[in-house]
């Protein structure tokens, strides 16, 4: 693996001068998987705030190439280019090994474009598929996603007198992809860059279809301030919230413990999104939330000990 | 009905006249030209054409990339980032299949890549129904995709040729359609050219750009603030003024070549006629005997048999119908729109700047697979002739054959 200081004189693949908001997570995201992905390598995006931020024309911050073409097809366009990849690397008119990573945020992921990556994994595509997970729609203004927590506010599950925010937990994505039998999943997030990096590196060793789930706080949607974006990112870990994991050819791994985990409340404390729950009528949801997040992270962690990891 | 079939061509001459149904003949055609990639959803009634291909795919006699994608979304989706991978792509779908890929259309005539489709006209849901009409690809004018209506398996064959020509000429994606089962799925003799003439006559595909030429990388599909949409806008609408141009001189190359006629419209006993039909479609070769019965009563009928629907086919319909007094559109849509479907109202509105312009009518037929006989367009023929002389505006326009 190449260490940081190494990277960090690699050429920038995405370059400055996008029109992000300060403290995005998802453009940090994109930054750091092109920084660590093997080269060439050819890139599709869904519609949202990936593509509004990098491409407004004439302008773009890709260095790489990189195909937009609609909002719920990210993963068949990736199908598409790495179709044409095969039978023109086989007729001679490519020469080399492409490396071809399709960016979706969670709506293009989780939602409206999840038959399209359903159908890509299955049909075994060789590609990356790195899901920027922010947890609603923010291109279209915070609107509840199936990645969206439970008890978030949003636009779409606003707080109100009777209903405390988003009333589901959060869709499973990574056992939705790891039941397709992907030779290799994994969960990370911005703020821990080598575990990033060597996510990528892993994903990218593999022939067909792989995933990265990353976590990318935004400051808009989360209701935090963008100096915090790397601090909420590490706490989401250190409460166990978004445990950093992978999935190797049927192996689970633990890839980060932290030294002392930390309550939910750390979390949950620095995001608007959350501050209804702080309220002395809703203790109760601090306490379901809590109790989820270790329910969920047992379940993990019986996955880990069956794998002896 | 073989899968792979009827053909017993080598591909190599010799006998090249062969029996195939509309979908095994536009099957042919792909395996002839054989594009780089074909991604592809079955649907009744062009499945076929996706079995057949896919089984050309399995026996190795072409070297295509096949996608067997979840969706007709996914299949556009697909076919239109491998066009623009440098790579030749095509697909076939029906209907609700058209109807899922509408989304897409847009984008693929928007980025001007030359893509072709086959599609077998099927009506559209609700309620559902297999069968023929022409609503699918008529619901899809407006995204920017040339549209080739065929009467018969040897002008869809001919036409899907021509058509990977003529998209890659203009950049612009082309779409071959056929009417369900009663083209797709009759058996008909079709002449077929050697796949040494298919290849040379469309030569290689040299895209625009090249989303794979990792050296020098493009973003494709940017966002376009109102700055400069317009102008991207403009720019393809001028590729659709141009593309009837390209179609002639493609169509008259075909001929010189391979001495097969395609018109952009056909025209049959119009020389002296000043009672017309208008359609397309297989309904042309029904209206033709309907044609050939009244002509031996003496009555002067023709047909105009529209081949080309996008773009609109300006200057050759004036030409066309310029002494016809009244002209009956047979429309296999119903449009819904309380004055007519899209043929009605854009042949019509063509000859309003005419000096002398027909009387013109509304006849939707067919729906839904409807059967249409000569005995009815026979009928159709005899009313405009009783109409011919009244009063334009006193004329019911909006007429329907064959409904209950």
């Amino acid at each position: 693996m190449k260490s940081i200081k190494e990277l960090l004189k690699e050429p920038e693949l995405f370059s400055s001068g996008h029109r992000a908001c300060a403290g995005c997570g998802e453009v940090l995201a994109v930054r750091q998987v092109l920084l660590a992905s093997q080269k060439p390598v050819a890139c599709a995006m869904p519609t949202g705030c990936l593509e509004i931020v990098s491409t407004i024309f004439p302008h773009t911050a890709w260095q790489v190439p990189m195909f937009h073409s609609a909002f719920e097809n990210a993963a068949a366009t990736i199908s598409g280019m790495e179709a044409a990849y095969r039978v023109l690397r086989r007729k001679g008119k490519i020469d080399k090994k492409i490396y071809f990573i399709a960016f979706g945020g969670d709506g293009g992921t989780y939602d409206i474009g999840f038959q399209a990556l359903s159908g890509a994994i299955e049909r075994r595509h060789s590609f990356l598929y790195v899901c920027t997970d922010n947890q609603a729609y923010m291109n279209t203004g915070i609107q509840r996603s199936s990645a969206t927590p439970q008890f978030a506010h949003t636009t779409t599950s606003p707080k109100g007198e009777k209903l405390p925010g988003k009333l589901q937990p959060r869709k499973d994505i990574m056992e939705i992809v790891i039941a397709h039998e992907v030779p290799y999943a994994a969960q990370t997030t911005v703020a821990f860059f080598s575990d990033l990096v060597k996510k990528v590196e892993k994903a990218q060793s593999y022939e067909g279809p792989t995933f990265i789930n990353i976590l990318v706080p935004c400051p808009l949607g989360w209701g935090h301030l963008p100096s915090l974006t790397i601090e909420i990112s590490r706490l989401a870990v250190e409460t166990n919230f978004w445990p950093l994991y992978e999935y190797e050819n049927g192996v689970y791994r633990l890839t980060y413990k932290p030294s002392e985990v930390k309550p939910i409340t750390e979390w949950l404390k620095l995001q608007n999104r959350f501050a209804h729950l702080f309220e002395e009528k809703n203790k109760h949801l601090l306490e379901e939330f809590q109790k989820y997040v270790d329910e969920k992270f047992q379940k993990l962690l019986k996955k880990f000990e069956a794998s002896g990891k | 009905m073989s899968q792979k079939g009827s053909s017993n061509c080598d591909g190599k001459g010799g006998e090249m006249i062969l029996a195939k149904t509309g979908n095994e003949a536009l099957a042919f055609a792909m395996k002839q030209i054989e594009p780089d990639v074909v991604a592809a959803y079955p649907i009744t009634p062009s499945t076929e054409i996706v079995q057949i291909f896919s089984s050309y795919v399995a026996d190795g006699l072409v070297g295509t990339e096949f996608v067997a994608v979840e969706s007709e979304h996914s299949a556009m989706s697909a076919c239109i980032a491998a066009a623009a991978s440098g790579a030749r792509a095509m697909t076939a779908t029906s209907s609700q299949g058209l109807a899922l890929m509408h989304e897409m259309l847009f984008i693929a005539s928007g980025l001007r890549l030359p893509i072709v489709l086959c599609v077998v006209n099927r009506s559209l849901s609700s309620p559902l129904n297999i069968h023929c009409d022409h609503t699918d690809s008529l619901a899809s004018r407006d995204s920017g995709w040339i549209q080739i209506f065929c009467e018969d398996a040897q002008e869809a064959y001919d036409s899907l040729i021509c058509a990977v020509k003529i998209a890659e000429s203009i950049f612009l994606p082309v779409m071959v359609t056929i009417d369900g089962f009663i083209i797709s799925h009759c058996l008909q003799k079709i002449d077929v050219l050697t796949d040494e003439e298919v290849k040379s006559f469309i030569g290689e595909y040299r895209p625009n750009y090249n989303l794979l030429d990792v050296d020098n990388p493009i973003t494709l599909g940017p966002a376009c603030l109102p700055d400069s949409f317009f102008e991207h806008k403009r720019a393809q609408a001028e590729g659709m003024y141009q593309a009837l141009a390209v179609i002639e001189k493609v169509f008259k190359e075909y001929e010189k070549r391979f001495a097969r006629p395609l018109s952009i419209i056909e025209e049959y006993q119009t020389a002296d006629a000043e009672v017309g039909i208008l359609c397309m479609g297989s309904t042309a070769g029904t209206a033709k005997v309907a044609v050939d019965n009244l002509r031996k009563k003496g009555h002067k009928v023709g047909l105009f048999k529209l081949r080309i629907f996008r773009p609109i086919a300006v200057k050759y319909l004036q030409r066309a119908l310029k002494n016809i007094k009244i002209l009956g559109i047979l429309e296999r849509m119903e449009g819904l729109s309380a004055f007519g479907g899209p043929l009605f109202n854009e042949v019509r509105s063509v000859l309003y700047d005419e000096a002398k312009r027909p009387i013109i009518l509304s006849y939707v037929y067919g729906l839904g697979g409807r059967e249409i006989t000569p005995e009815e367009i026979e009928e159709v023929f005899l009313e405009l002739i009783s109409l011919k002389n009244k009063r334009r505006k006193s004329i019911e326009k909006f007429r329907y054959i064959n409904v209950r």
